[in-house]
């Protein structure tokens, strides 16, 4: 099924709208066509495409919710589908915290996610952007793998009280390693765009071949104390683990690094160094994402930490409403202020560290403290005076996010970065960090 | 699905190594679970037309994959249900070599027209493909098995319990834990069955009908004077097996700290026990950090086992098919070859296995019609091999499949997934009562927690549910803040010893990723209780 119009749209889910006979009925359909390279080895391993549709219908009667799903779209299909929510609304238990839908909302203007360009790209496109990648591998003697996927996706609902929202975006991502042969040296990129024309897969492949040739023959520093400097794709796996707790009820529960002593949350308190200050915004250009959330609240340009105070935690409706509170969504993308240096200006500004270009295998230690534990991979150096010195063998580290960026000492020009973990997005600066704790060694390359 | 929810299930320790496939197919009435699905002989002869079409377009080898996925989960927290969801996906996956090359191709329109043109398209693919690859695919020989079946051995077929009696029994576990003075608690049943037949140019026709069961909770209290909570998660493991594993007997129960369980589980008592522990665990001592003799449970060591073991064997990441992602191995294959790379001391035998009743990875036959079997990986602490599929046993110079492909759905095309990898038990008589007697600065571990290993698999860092001190012999109580470090094969250098097989049990996951676009795999480990001496123990608190 191709991304459908927002008239087409509008008129399917009023088809489907017209089948109900539930007390309220709540429909979102979602479509995508997508394709995707793997390489390995410097060949093509696998490649596939897929063009997905589907539509879910949620039915409730009281506080009983009912939800099916479908992916033909015909008359009868329709109306089928519309009858198994109701029945399944029927068998299901009463849910104290089911909410009510929503009334229409009004929503901000569509942001700029999708772009024809890269709808258009077609497998022809997708294996000249991997054979620029490959050939780079192949010209620096190095051994690559990746993975290309680029996606055109739409979305929309409809509910019973008359609320619509639609939306359109494009995406493309694109990530390789180059390992030198005899596998002593790794480098790693990673780029997600809503626009192609922006992606140069040639040209991050090289700063991975620089990065693989760079890290050839590391030598070991002893765990400890260190400054470093965090790439944006280091950075964002260790943040995305403090966006992801931003959630009001677990802090309320006492059960989130926000609770206090007492039953109290550190919201509205100083939580980290004044100069961080993290918000989302659906319309910013470089990380452009949905006006409206899955459950069809307006998403809103929202601060989240500012000068270092935590100023907002998102909200179920359920739970707005128990605390009496606006009923805030969690962000689609994080977008941290940066500064206004590059990361080499940040490297010749340090007398000693280590510069960090991935972080990988991240995982809570403690959630009380959002301690985390991961490694370094692909490209770790030590930097003396200025300058990057030699490649240095790869760590562990257990530290905080909290703690690190109480421990910031610069932040670099923010750029848009995709999470090796999570997949998801967001606006991080590269960050100069004393005191990041290593506590062992890696063999690993 | 949204990394939010991902948050919500692993506040439940489900969404442990990737998430769980449960957000695939369509919401079903539970009662349509009770449907036998489309009969074998349509199957056959569905098989056949993509057969011939793929065969006709110029494959010379072609397998197709008709499944059937049925997913039930139940959620829970507190007194109320969260959510209950039944989903059902039908479709098939077509999987061919033309021109040297592999091709893939899926739909859920099975009908003889559709499935043909998918045999097409997946020729297509492969001709396509052929242009950039640089060698043609080796694949082991396979005798075909004509028609066949098999069928996980189970009592109860989950399916067939009502919704309402697991609501009960999760809201009598949550009520349990409420009493036993828990501030929260979420608990859930996730149920699967395959229903998967596979069909291949190698004539054979393989109907298989595969279930498995988790039932999980996590309890959580809150000391709200000082701010501090801690959590305790269920010591059930994911089983291949019906819904008897939740009707245990006296001899599935496994005395000692806690009671531990070995092929059938009591949810209710654990989580009364869990509700104790982690009472404890808030007036626990922070640990010193320092060198420990650890003496882990089979509850713990699965994940050490799936992490440090059963990962750096498998043959393709060895050779490269990962690095993008998963990573590659420190095994390499000259390590292999050279016939005494040490991996282990002396006593550490491991054994890949798809046959072990209960487990998690066992099948008649594996997603490329390879009948399933056991082979050792390491043998007196020497690595002797890995794991491998049709196209990777040349390598290491096989004439046969280990049957170690699996896709997670007939949607994703087959690859190389790992089976049951399990640490095999003491020879000698052995006692965990024994084992402990004999340590002097020690710490006894169990549960599952933290994880996280590199992309080679060397350093690795492992927490756990609970650990209690050991000192001259005793175990004097209970202990926090502990995760240990070490480097694989200096770690399983400083195994010591090993229980013997009556403390052998199973844990496992229904959630292994790897892959891109990812895909989950369900695996269990085993072992017997087992000690490793001197590991490097962390202390994790941190103030902020």
């Amino acid at each position: 099924m191709p991304i459908l119009t927002k008239e087409d749209a509008q008129q399917l889910l009023k088809k489907v709208l017209a089948f109900s006979k539930a007390d309220q009925c709540e429909v979102n359909i979602f479509g995508s066509n997508s394709g995707n390279v793997r390489y390995a080895r410097n060949a093509v391993s696998t490649s596939g495409g897929n063009s997905l549709s589907q539509l879910v219908v949620s039915s409730a009667f009281g506080k009983r919710l009912g939800v099916a799903t479908i992916n033909e779209f015909d008359d009868a299909s329709l109306e089928k589908v519309v009858r198994r929510s109701e029945e399944l609304a029927r068998l299901a238990p009463e849910n104290p915290e089911f909410m009510p839908f929503l009334e229409p909302q009004q929503y901000g203007p569509e942001t700029p996610s999708f772009v024809e360009e890269t709808a258009a790209v077609d497998p022809k496109k997708r294996a000249d952007m991997v054979a620029a990648s490959l050939d780079v591998a192949r010209k620096n003697g190095l051994v690559a793998a990746g993975f290309l996927e680029n996606t055109a996706a739409y979305s929309a609902m409809m509910n019973s009280k008359g609320l619509f929202a639609y939306h359109t975006s494009t995406n493309v991502r694109f990530t390789a390693t180059l390992r030198s042969e005899d596998g002593t040296g790794s480098g790693y990129i990673s780029k997600g765009v809503n626009d192609v024309r922006k992606l140069d897969t040639g040209a991050g492949t090289t700063i991975a071949a620089k990065k693989a040739l760079g890290s050839k023959n590391a030598k070991a520093l002893e765990p400890g104390k260190y400054t470093v400097i965090l790439e944006p794709a280091a950075g964002i796996v260790l943040l995305e683990n403090m966006f992801f707790n931003m959630d009001a009820r677990s802090a309320d529960e006492g059960r989130s690094f926000l609770s206090k002593p007492g039953g109290k949350t550190k919201v509205g308190e100083k939580l980290v160094d004044d100069r961080v200050t993290i918000y989302s915004d659906p319309w910013h250009p470089e990380l452009p994402t949905s006006p409206y959330s899955n459950d069809g609240r307006p998403m809103e340009k929202t601060t989240w930490i500012e000068n270092g105070v935590m100023k907002n935690v998102f909200y179920s409706r359920y739970w707005a409403e128990k605390q009496k509170t606006k009923a805030v969504p969690g962000p689609d993308g994080a977008i941290m202020v940066g500064g206004t240096k590059t990361l080499d200006q940040l490297i010749k500004e340090t007398e000693k560290g280590i510069l960090v270009t991935r972080l990988w295998y991240i995982r809570e230690v403690d959630p009380q403290t959002i301690l985390l534990t991961g490694l370094t991979r692909d490209g770790t150096f030590y930097i003396e005076n200025g300058e990057i010195k030699y490649p240095v063998k790869n760590f562990r580290f257990n530290e905080s996010p909290v703690i690190m960026l109480n421990n910031l000492e610069e932040l670099g020009i923010s750029e848009r970065t995709i999470s090796g973990e999570s997949n998801q997005e967001a606006m991080i600066p590269p960050m100069k960090i004393r005191d990041f704790t290593f506590t062992s060694l890696s063999d690993a390359v | 699905m949204k990394r939010k929810d991902f948050i919500q299930l692993s506040a439940m320790g489900l969404g442990a190594l990737v998430l769980p496939n449960f957000a695939f197919g369509n919401p079903v009435d539970p009662s349509r679970f009770l449907n036998d699905g489309i009969d074998v002989k349509i199957k056959k002869d569905l098989a056949d037309v993509a057969l011939n079409a793929a065969k006709a377009k110029g494959a010379t080898y072609a397998d197709v994959r008709i499944g059937r996925y049925l997913n039930q989960i139940v959620m829970t927290r507190e007194t109320r249900v969260q959510n209950i969801a039944n989903t059902e996906s039908f479709g098939v996956g077509i999987r061919v070599i033309a021109n040297g090359c592999w091709g893939f191709a899926a739909t859920n329109n099975v009908t003889r027209e559709e499935v043909a043109k998918a045999a097409e398209r997946a020729v297509a693919v492969a001709k396509a493909n052929s242009r950039v690859k640089a060698e043609p695919v080796r694949l082991a020989p396979q005798k075909g098995y004509g028609e066949v079946n098999w069928k996980t051995p189970i009592e109860i077929n989950t399916f067939t319990v009502p919704v309402k009696d697991k609501v009960d029994l999760l809201l009598s576990v949550n009520d349990a834990a409420l009493k036993g003075g828990a501030n929260f608690v979420n608990s859930a049943i996730m149920a699967i069955n395959e229903q998967k037949y596979f069909a291949s140019t190698d004539g054979s026709y393989i109907d298989q009908d595969i279930h498995r069961l988790f039932p999980t909770f996590t309890v959580t209290k809150i000391d709200r004077a000082s701010g501090k909570f801690e959590t305790r998660k269920s010591l059930s493991s994911p089983v291949g097996m019906g819904y008897e594993y939740l009707k245990a007997r006296p001899e599935d129960k496994v005395g000692g700290i806690v009671t531990r369980y070995r092929g059938r589980y009591d949810m209710l008592e654990d989580v009364q026990n869990a509700t104790r522990d982690v009472e404890q665990k808030l007036k626990a001592t922070s640990v010193q950090p320092g060198k420990y003799d650890l003496i882990l449970d089979p509850s713990h060591l699965w994940l050490t086992i799936h992490e440090s073991v059963a990962h750096p064997t498998e043959l393709d990441r060895v050779l490269g098919y990962e690095a993008n992602y998963a990573g590659t191995s420190f095994l390499t294959l000259d390590k292999w070859k050279s016939g005494n790379f040490n991996f282990g001391s002396k006593i550490v035998n491991v054994v890949a296995d798809k046959l072990q009743p209960g487990s998690l990875g066992a099948v008649g036959y594996d997603d490329e019609g390879v009948k399933c079997g056991q082979w050792d990986l390491i043998k007196d602490g020497i690595l002797v091999n890995y794991q491998a599929i049709r196209d990777q046993a040349h390598i290491i110079g096989l004439d046969h499949s280990q049957g170690c492909c699996y896709a997670q759905s007939w949607a994703d095309v087959q690859f190389q997934r790992m089976p049951n990898v399990s640490l095999q038990p003491g020879k000698t008589p052995l006692s965990v009562n024994d084992m402990i007697k004999n340590v002097e600065k020690g710490i006894y571990i169990i549960g599952d927690g933290s994880f996280s290993i590199d992309q080679q698999r060397y350093n690795f860092q492992f927490g756990g549910q609970t650990f209690y001190e050991v000192k001259n012999g005793q175990i004097t109580g209970m202990l926090k803040d502990v995760a240990y470090q070490a480097n694989t094969r200096e770690f399983w250098n400083s195994c010591t010893a090993i229980a013997d097989k009556s403390d052998y049990r199973l844990g496992g996951a229904f959630n292994d990723g790897k892959g891109q676009p990812g895909q989950s795999n369900a695996v269990s480990h085993g072992s017997s209780t087992t000690r490793f001496n001197g590991v490097n123990v962390i202390n994790t608190a941190r103030k902020i």
